[in-house]
């Protein structure tokens, strides 16, 4: 497979040599190299080689040629989580470039094997992927491609409606609760006369009480809300079994990518700290500084209103090793106050690459951010809120206080930035409904999106359904019956106590 | 490949051929964003697959870079939040910053549009001096001071007697250098766009919006081609005048319709300031398709025949769909002139049929 010039060959083993040199663990990693028509239709595809076949990657395909041709833009990695790592290189690029690309995919390779979010991903998804296609395109050939895309379509619409925590976690599975006894849990008496002392009647009183919360518990379904709304729709909304098969491609697919987007700052981050550090103490040759500099700047730019993974992570990952090596942490370096001694403070401890790799394997987006975003680094980084005003009609700079920055930049990452629902119940109002809950954060929905997604749900669940949200900071009950939307307002907030971040 | 098939879908679902109630999605905006220093942006057309979202102007984010509480962030932030999941390839936007020039072959590409041949006229070839060289030798009067310096400040150092204590630099003969330069025969072909707008009351927004977008295209097609392209602004109702191009965009009148008097100001126009020989002339004409009598028109058909389908390279009509206009002149004009090669019409129905107009305009290379 691998088709590298002996020349990108020597290259490749050296750099995999020093990569194991500083402590990388990678998987076998396949380097291919391919054109940069190929390598816009792998990208298309999530850079796998086949996929089921669907418009959006031929938009995807469609977007990604026409700004190469404008030369406004072209990829210079992709790398796939499996295992062995398929990694590809694109023809014509300069060698210092491949280089660079071969040092960065190294870093995500290990950080891939590594990282324990990644743990529960299938390795094995380029066969996964080649399997959903053909399964698809066999729905496509008995029921019509027309058919089959409008089901994909709405399908991909709930997408995003899955718990992306609970691959990490081990369900306690077959235990049936015990049938409860109708009778209620009294004292019990031998002496008829004693009753109302040991049982007082409030006491009787709480108890009949708690029986029925607890049957009316049993009663509901789901018993507890769950955020797994696809697969909670496999299980239970009236599908024909091709139906049932494609939402489970697409949630297999959607729990692939997940950890992708739950480390992509760590994920690029590392990466990018390897490629830095391998190319600038062992690989690079003089005549190559400077186009390595030019690439190396141009993945780290900052603009002011995207937020670049790429440097917010190396920088993170190089402040953590600066203050480890120093000793720059602990209850002595916070308690510290003084300026000029926490300038200087080194206790030349050493520890930083040690901990940096530890961090790696423990950590995703939210906690790397959470534990490690100082408010020194916000200042060195020039990081700000902005928020857009709706006097000026624009987005502006809000503020550049730290625990605020955290606290938005937390936000955006928790659900990837996406409004966590849950369904609720699955007989709303005792008819069947489906009742669906939005954790409401002090952010709204766009309701017109929120208008046709619903849409697209009630047509796999095919009973109305509800939406509890806020509009308009309002608490509403959205309702979509098939044929037309109904808003009520809600008494109390949709939610029960305000969602605890994940 | 499978993706050329996906590639072929996902166009023709652009195109509308199928999913009719797929195409309110196509986030198709304008083809014109905004005109920047000579950059526009090009939105590639996309689909967005509806999913339960947060509000963006609710949202916010985080940014890096200079500035103050209450400074404008640049641009749009992007849609996607930090951890939008994905794979790990580059990143690509929807919105391209392309430049003029390239904007306009783009056009040319995309819609197969031939090269446009200047009338054959005796071309007018200025003779322009361009002070772009340099020498040695010349007046002191076109000593190049920097130039001349940074010789003398070469030499002291390449010979080891500049000292940055002392740093006084005497320049010698073989330093000077002078400005010169060079006889330019730059071949002109010169043209005027001159658009003529119908703003009485039947036009809306909407209307003046094509059009907008319409002219832009058509200025930049030509403007690829003839350097020195002149643009003039006929609004009219009942009555025509000259505006400039903002006014021009602005404006709204109520009222009634005469299109010949915006015809009659045209041929002013071209006979004061830009003589049948020397111009390549392009008049474009947009409106509704009312005229408030059959006599006007009729005027106009006369205009047409004697005085501008002679002269001019093209005569453009843009009819442009409103509510309210009857949409006759484009039917009077087709009677009246069957084939006349001149006169360019086309029907412009809405915002997505403003390429397919502009190929109309400009698909004969005229």
């Amino acid at each position: 497979m691998a088709n590298l010039t002996p020349e990108l060959e020597k290259a490749r083993v050296k750099i995999l040599k020093i990569a194991e040199s500083y402590g990388l663990d990678c998987f076998e990693t396949i380097f291919e190299l391919i054109t940069y028509d190929q390598i816009n239709q792998f990208a298309a595809y999530g850079g796998f080689p086949v996929r089921y076949p669907h418009w959006r990657f031929g938009m995807e395909y469609e977007q990604l040629s026409k700004s190469y041709e404008y030369g406004l833009s072209k990829i210079y990695e992709m790398v796939i989580n499996t295992d062995p790592c398929y990694a590809y290189l694109m023809e014509g690029n300069r060698m210092v470039d491949q280089k660079l690309v071969m040092a960065h995919v190294y870093g995500h390779c290990d950080f891939f094997k590594n990282n324990q979010w990644f743990s529960p991903t299938n390795r094995k998804m380029m066969d996964a992927m080649a399997n959903h296609a053909t399964r698809i395109r066999r729905y496509i050939d008995r029921y019509g491609i027309e058919t089959v895309e409008n089901f994909i379509d709405s399908v991909l619409s709930l997408e995003n409606l899955i718990d992306r925590y609970s691959p990490y976690i081990k369900k306690t599975t077959g235990k049936e609760e015990p049938e409860r006894s109708k009778e209620l849990s009294l004292l019990k008496v031998n002496r008829d006369y004693m009753d109302d002392y040991i049982n007082p009647p409030d006491f009787v009183q709480f108890q009949r009480e708690k029986k029925a919360q607890e049957a009316a518990k049993q009663a509901k379904f789901p018993s507890s809300p769950d955020r797994d709304i696809l697969a909670f729709l496999m299980a239970n909304a009236p599908l024909k079994n091709w139906q049932q098969d494609i939402i489970s491609i697409i949630r297999d697919e959607a729990y692939y990518f997940a950890p992708q987007g739950m480390t992509k700052i760590m994920n690029e981050g590392w990466a990018s700290y390897w490629h830095a550090k391998m190319m600038t103490q062992n690989i690079m040759n003089d005549s190559e500084v400077i186009d390595f500099a030019d690439a190396h700047s141009g993945t780290m730019a900052m603009s002011p209103n995207g937020f670049n993974p790429y440097k917010v992570g190396i920088e993170l990952f190089r402040d953590i090793e600066e203050r480890w090596n120093k000793g720059q942490y602990g209850k002595e370096w916070n308690e510290c106050d003084d300026i000029k001694a926490k300038n200087n403070w080194d206790r030349k401890l050493g520890q930083g690459r040690d901990k940096i790799f530890s961090v790696r394997r423990s950590y995703n987006d939210v906690t790397f951010i959470d534990e490690f975003l100082t408010e020194d680094f916000c200042i060195r980084n020039k990081m700000f809120v902005y928020k857009f005003n709706k006097r000026t009609g624009r987005y502006e700079v809000d503020t550049r206080d730290f625990p605020l920055i955290k606290k938005q930049l937390l936000f955006q990452l928790t659900n990837f930035g996406q409004p966590i629902i849950q369904v609720e119940d699955a007989n709303f109002e005792n008819r069947g409904e489906l009742l669906l809950t939005h954790m409401y954060e002090g952010v709204e929905m766009q309701p017109d999106y929120m208008r046709e997604t619903l849409k697209n749900l009630q047509m796999i669940w095919t009973r109305p359904v509800n939406l509890a949200t806020v509009l308009d900071q309002q608490s509403k009950l959205i309702r979509f019956d098939g044929t037309e939307f109904k808003e009520f307002s809600l008494q109390e907030g949709p939610t029960p106590p305000a969602a605890s971040s994940e | 490949m499978a993706i050329r098939e996906d590639q072929n879908r996902f166009k023709d679902i652009i195109r509308g051929r199928i999913k009719e109630n797929f195409k309110k999605y196509v986030t198709h905006g304008e083809m014109v964003g905004k005109r920047e220093n000579d950059f526009v942006k090009i939105p590639v057309p996309s689909i967005d697959i509806p999913r339960f979202k947060y509000g963006a102007k609710q949202r916010g984010g985080v940014g890096q870079g200079q500035g103050q509480p209450g400074d404008p962030v640049d641009g749009q932030p992007s849609e996607e939040g930090a951890g939008e999941a994905g794979n790990q390839s580059g990143q690509h936007q929807i919105e391209v910053d392309i430049s003029m020039d390239e904007l306009a072959d783009i056009l040319g590409e995309e819609l197969e549009l031939p090269r446009i041949e200047p009338k054959g006229k005796p071309r007018q070839d200025a003779l322009k001096n361009k002070y772009n060289g340099i020498a040695p030798v010349g007046p002191e009067g076109l000593r190049h001071f920097k130039n001349s310096y940074k010789r003398a400040l070469r030499r002291y150092i390449s010979s080891g007697t500049y000292t940055p204590d002392d740093p006084v630099i005497i320049p010698i003969r073989g330093d000077m250098r002078y400005r010169s330069f060079k006889v330019k025969n730059q071949p002109q072909a010169n043209a005027v766009v001159i658009y003529m707008m119908d703003v009485s009351g039947s036009m809306g927004e909407e209307q003046k919006e094509i059009v907008r977008l319409e002219s832009f295209w058509i200025n930049t097609w030509l403007k690829k081609h003839y350097k020195g392209l002149e643009t003039r602004f006929i609004i009219h109702d009942a009555s025509a005048k000259e505006v400039d191009e903002k006014t021009f965009f602005s404006t709204s009148e109520s009222g009634g319709t005469l299109i010949s008097s915006a015809y009659k100001l045209c041929q002013q126009i071209v006979e004061t300031d830009y003589p049948f020989n020397d111009w390549n002339i392009y008049p474009f004409h947009f409106s509704d398709g009312d005229n408030w009598s059959g006599e006007d028109t009729r005027l106009c058909m006369k205009l047409l025949r004697e005085f501008f389908l002679p002269n001019v390279n093209m005569f453009g009509y843009g009819q442009v769909e409103s509510k309210y206009g009857s949409g006759q002149f484009l039917k009077d004009l087709e009677r009246e002139f069957p084939s006349e090669e001149q006169l360019v019409m086309s029907k412009i129905e809405s915002r997505d049929k403003i390429l397919d107009s502009i190929k109309d305009f400009l698909g004969k290379g005229k």
